[in-house]
């Protein structure tokens, strides 16, 4: 096995470009327990770590520039403002040594369903996106067209993630998870929401319980039209138990679990519907604060 | 006289205030800062110039016949030393612990997923795992006898073991069983005699030590033919007694070390890798070390029982138990283990710590071709205590009485008798050990309005701020033996010497006891120092060139090895005492020794022990036996079969999200009586670690089979308890001394590993009402696959 050290970005590239099925890792929190359990045997690693540019964020205003490296730890402590959505999930990650290791790169790489940064990127909106560069250039892929199956992406042979593009929240945001112990955990299923007041519409993401994470666009369009038409989104009035109820099981619907050892289908659904009532119960509430303290 | 008695007395207090660090005290554990700080070596840390690496190849499948095995590829590899099948072992080719039925490498046959094939040794780990890939074998599938009723029909089935091959009082595809009956048994005259019965089919799924520490250690050949084995076991004794026939060396050429041990909860009482790292050794004349990967580890290993019940309680009106109708079925798995006496603690035992007039019990353990299954902390008595404890409630419920109060009312004391017509004649205060763990104040309730993430269920994965959130309350008593039982005269040897090294009196403890975690070492030490009035106690490597201590289980070290210690130590003491008579002519009976002098309780130190002992070393080696037991009668399961009763009472509050059936354990009490807390840190340590390995079996532990397959070897989604899942644990000990045990004490450390569990199972009941017949409880169970 090969073990390739870029020094910087455009080595990196180059390296992958000569070494199309070289691994990258970067924390290795996931890559070194497939290694360990013999699930992969690349034939060759490529250690982004000397990559330094990778930890580094930025933020515009509108949009957080994430490198790709960034550990899930300091997301907490640097981003819970920006990105609450994203800091609630990196906050279920693992142990605190894995958030001080991993990052979204990976967590976007290795596209498990049950990734913990999924839900809650896809909650952000539709103008996340996910910059993938190689020697041919770079591209700025839509979240929603990056995950393709289990644990595929739609990166090229020769691409590596270089970071995530996230918008500046302008509303409330939440993430749920569930575990069947109380930390430390990979998700049974997870919910990832979101208010998007600006634009007038709400973001949600489903996490493990399907093949890839995945939005439920029935129930972001149902939500949306709610607030639109009963003028909620300038009143933070009240939504009604009907509402909140038809959302989750619009949520449920939008799932197509399966059963394994974490859990069954139908506890995962279950679930998701009452993460989905709980986290739009939760940022409405905030909504509702916010827009009684405006007036 | 008296008074000078006294003024002796106190003369003793002030010397042996100064000898610190005796029984009753705390001294922390010798090796605790290493471990805190990773310094510990740890048997996987061992190392040997040139030596090889040993690894195994494991089946895939839990049943198939053996076409081929072709090693030609593998033996290629270069840096590979050796390929070793069962044609190659010189010995015997079965080994066991109780009964020797399991195969050193697979012989023909596939009995569990995970059987150990070939061996291979190569120079680097690496190396020896990729000639294991390219060994060639061709499998016959055949389909796995799973099932309790796949098991129990052979005819339509199959057999895991042919009948012709059984080497016990197997029969059908039952490894052991074991009947009782006590009273007038179970009839439909008895059944008359209750106003009101409950029934209940209760489960329990397969838990497994999990230890940290993979099985691992290392062989070295020796010039005289022998090998050394360095090894992290639980027996080292035992270990050897199985590997020198297969082997095919005398025991003596079988020279055992125990090396850093990281855990063991009854996981390393069977062998794992010793005999397969020693072949290798001999073989290649080399040091040969094995380590198991984690998901290795998971295959290397027995588990606990997982076990099927059926309870059936009758009672009067008043609550007074009249019967108990009780069938366990355990699944062993492939290979006997610990089956037998695990059967024969769970149909002994299975009926609690309870008076019941009429008793009817069958516990069994069947052969499958599931994994393994035998020694856990708790042994047979945990699953029972889920079963028993769970009826109790539902009495208690059946009747409109407090769970608390029917317990103790029936509650067995000093002078009764168990259902096996042993008498309890020792202190048994059950009772108040329920009511102690009542009394205790209740935590506070969650403050619903600004909760901590952390404190409920869920915790930072953010699944309720509060809503859905239900406390409940639940209370459970225990049963458990201490030490071998049924006959097994599982006695502990220790040598002590003492000498003056460096101006100071010293005392050395030699035992083969194995150093688990249990905190031995700490006790030998303070046993010593309380014997002999030293301070400085040095504890001598464990091996097998002192005899045997009989294994670190069944709560039984400081009980057996301690005794031992205790006894030689006594041996020097009269020794070095009449030492000093013959020297200086004492006519002294109050005689004793303290703060590194012969002391006269009346007159006051009368000489140095540096003094009297000069260049002299005393050593004395003493065995130390408990009373001896009997086996259970077959048929009718009466015998005295126990040496010594340990009870311990558990109550459990927890917080239950009842929509998405998330549960946090707020507080788990335990009250248990330890005879004499020899060394009161560790007792706590002990009793609170057991509580929370039963917390895990109630609510995450479990080893996932299907078909006979393991689905989650690893600890990923092998589930065990993290910070955020563990409450305070009030710890309440008493005790009240034994008069059959060395200072009276009580084995600790398997009590609150059988009573913890159903305490948090009724407290999750109370919170939902639910009826949860099934441990590990799981989400699912408290929200979309509610029974009835």
């Amino acid at each position: 096995m090969e073990f390739l050290r870029p020094a910087t970005w455009d080595e990196a590239l180059a390296a992958k470009a000569e070494n199309p099925t070289a691994l990258p890792i970067a924390g290795g929190t996931d890559v070194m327990v497939e290694l360990n359990f013999d699930v992969h045997r690349p034939s060759a690693i490529l250690d982004l770590n000397r990559v330094t540019e990778l930890t580094e964020w930025t933020n515009d205003g509108a949009v957080v520039r994430l490198g790709a490296s960034v550990p899930y730890a300091r997301i907490i402590a640097e981003l819970s403002g920006p990105l609450p959505g994203l800091a609630l999930a990196a906050r279920t990650v693992g142990s605190p040594q894995i958030r001080n290791r991993g990052g979204v790169g990976g967590n976007l790489g290795a596209a498990s369903p049950a990734g913990d940064s999924h839900p809650a990127l896809l909650a952000a909106g539709r103008d996340v996106f996910v910059e993938a560069a190689s020697v041919r250039g770079t591209r700025m892929i839509p979240i929603d067209d990056f995950y393709l199956g289990v644990k595929r992406n739609c990166l090229a042979a020769d691409e590596l993630i270089r970071a995530v593009h996230v918008p500046v929240a302008d509303g409330p945001q939440q993430f749920s998870k569930i575990g069947t112990r109380n930390a430390m955990v990979i998700a049974v299923c997870a919910f990832g929401f979101a208010l998007h007041p600006k634009n007038g519409t709400v973001g949600t993401g489903i996490g493990s319980a399907a093949p890839t994470p995945r939005r439920a666009v029935e129930a972001e369009e149902y939500l949306r039209g709610v607030l639109t038409e009963r003028g909620l989104w300038e009143s933070g009035g009240p939504l009604g138990a009907e509402v909140v109820q038809r959302f989750g099981e619009l949520v449920k619907a939008a799932a197509s679990p399966i059963d394994d050892v974490r859990g069954t289908a139908d506890y995962r659904r279950h679930a998701l519907a009452v993460m989905a009532r709980r986290t739009l119960t939760w940022c409405w509430n905030d909504y509702g604060r916010q827009i009684r303290s405006a007036a | 006289m008296t008074a000078r008695t006294i003024q002796g007395e106190k003369n003793l207090q002030k010397i042996n205030q100064a000898a610190k660090d005796g029984i009753g005290g705390s001294p922390l554990r010798p090796d605790g800062n290493l471990k805190v700080r990773g310094e510990f070596a740890y048997s996987s840390d061992l190392w040997h110039e040139d030596m090889l690496w040993g690894t195994a190849l494991r089946s895939p499948h839990p049943r198939a016949n053996i076409l081929s095995v072709d090693i030609t590829e593998a033996l290629k590899v270069p840096g590979v030393y050796a390929v070793l099948t069962h044609e190659d072992i010189p010995g015997a080719k079965y080994y066991g612990l109780e009964i020797a039925d399991q195969p050193a490498l697979a012989i023909d046959r596939i009995r569990y997923h995970g059987e150990a094939i070939a061996l291979v040794a190569a120079d680097h780990p690496e190396t020896a795992r990729r000639a294991m890939k390219r060994i060639k074998v061709e499998y016959e599938v055949l389909t796995p006898i799973v099932t309790e009723e796949q098991c129990l029909h052979p005819e339509t089935y199959g057999y895991v073991h042919e009948p012709h091959e059984y080497k016990s009082h197997a029969h059908g595809n039952i490894c052991h069983e074991q009947r009782l009956v006590s009273g007038l048994g179970v009839t439909d005259e008895v059944r008359a005699m209750a106003d009101v019965i409950v029934s209940g089919d209760y489960e329990v799924g397969m838990q497994d030590q999990a230890f940290l520490g993979p099985e691992s250690g290392l062989a070295v050949p020796a010039e005289d033919g022998g090998v050394d084995l360095y090894i992290a076991t639980q027996w080292l004794h035992v270990d050897r007694q199985q590997m020198a026939p297969v082997l095919g060396l005398p025991e003596e050429k079988v020279r055992l070390t125990l090396a850093g041990v990281g855990g063991a909860f009854g996981g390393r009482e069977d062998l794992s890798m010793q005999i397969h790292a020693c072949l290798l050794a001999l073989h290649t004349g080399k040091p040969v070390k094995i380590v198991y990967s984690r998901d290795e580890s998971f295959f290397g290993h027995v588990h606990r029982h997982p076990a099927r019940m059926h309870y059936e309680h009758g009672a009067t009106r008043d609550g007074k138990l009249v019967f108990s109708d009780c069938r366990i079925v355990l699944d062993g798995g492939a290979y006997a283990s610990a089956s037998p006496a695990v059967v024969g603690n769970a149909a002994s035992l299975g009926n609690g710590p309870y008076v019941i007039p009429n008793v009817r019990m069958h516990a069994l353990a069947l052969y499958s071709n599931n994994p393994s299954c035998g020694a856990m902390r708790g042994f047979g008595a945990v699953q029972a205590a889920f079963g028993y404890e769970s009826q109790m409630d539902k009495l208690a419920a059946e009747l409109g009485m407090d769970p608390v109060e029917l317990r103790q009312l029936n509650a067995v004391k000093q002078g009764d008798l168990m259902p096996t017509g042993q008498e309890i004649d020792a202190p048994a205060p059950v009772a108040d050990l329920l009511q102690r763990a009542k009394d205790m104040p209740l935590p506070p309730p969650l403050d619903t309005e600004h909760p901590d993430l952390r404190q409920l269920p869920g915790a930072l994965s953010n699944t309720s701020h509060g809503e859905g959130i239900v406390r409940g309350v639940g209370y459970s008593v225990g049963i458990k033996n201490v030490g071998f039982s049924e006959g097994f005269d599982d006695y502990s040897t220790a040598r002590v010497r003492l000498e003056v090294i460096g101006g100071e009196p010293v005392a050395m403890v030699h035992t083969a006891m194995a150093e688990v975690g249990q905190g031995g070492v700490t006790v030998h030490a303070q046993i010593a120092r309380t014997e002999l009035g030293v301070e400085q106690v040095t504890i001598h490597p464990a091996n097998t060139q002192v005899g045997s201590a009989g294994s670190t289980s069944a709560s039984r070290q400081t009980y057996m090895t301690g005794g031992a210690v205790k006894l030689a130590a006594e041996a020097v003491r009269r020794e070095l005492i009449d030492k000093g008579r013959r020297r200086y002519g004492w006519t002294h009976d109050d005689l004793t020794l303290a703060g590194g002098k012969v002391v006269s309780a009346a007159a006051g130190p009368l000489v140095s022990m540096v003094d009297l002992l000069g260049d002299e070393a005393i050593e004395r080696t003493r065995e130390h036996r408990h009373r001896p037991t009997r086996p259970f009668d077959k048929e009718t399961g009466q015998g005295f079969g126990h040496v010594q009763y340990t009870f311990c009472a558990n109550r459990a509050v927890v917080d239950v999200d009842v929509e998405l059936g998330l549960v946090k354990v707020v507080e788990l009490t335990a009250v248990q009586d330890v005879g004499k807390a020899l060394n009161p840190l560790s007792v706590v340590g002990q009793i609170q670690g057991g509580c929370t390995q039963a917390l895990g079996l109630a609510v995450m532990e479990e080893i996932v089979v299907r078909d006979g397959k393991v689905r989650n070897a690893s600890f990923t989604d092998y589930l065990i308890p993290t910070i955020l899942d563990t409450p305070p644990i009030p710890v309440e000990i008493l005790e009240l001394p034994d008069p059959n045990a060395p200072y009276g004490l009580r084995g600790v450390g398997e009590a609150p590993t059988v009573s913890a569990t159903p305490s948090i199972v009724a407290a999750i009941r109370n919170a939902t009402g639910l009826a949860l017949n099934r441990i590990p409880v799981r989400p699912e169970h408290l929200t979309t696959e509610q029974p009835g």
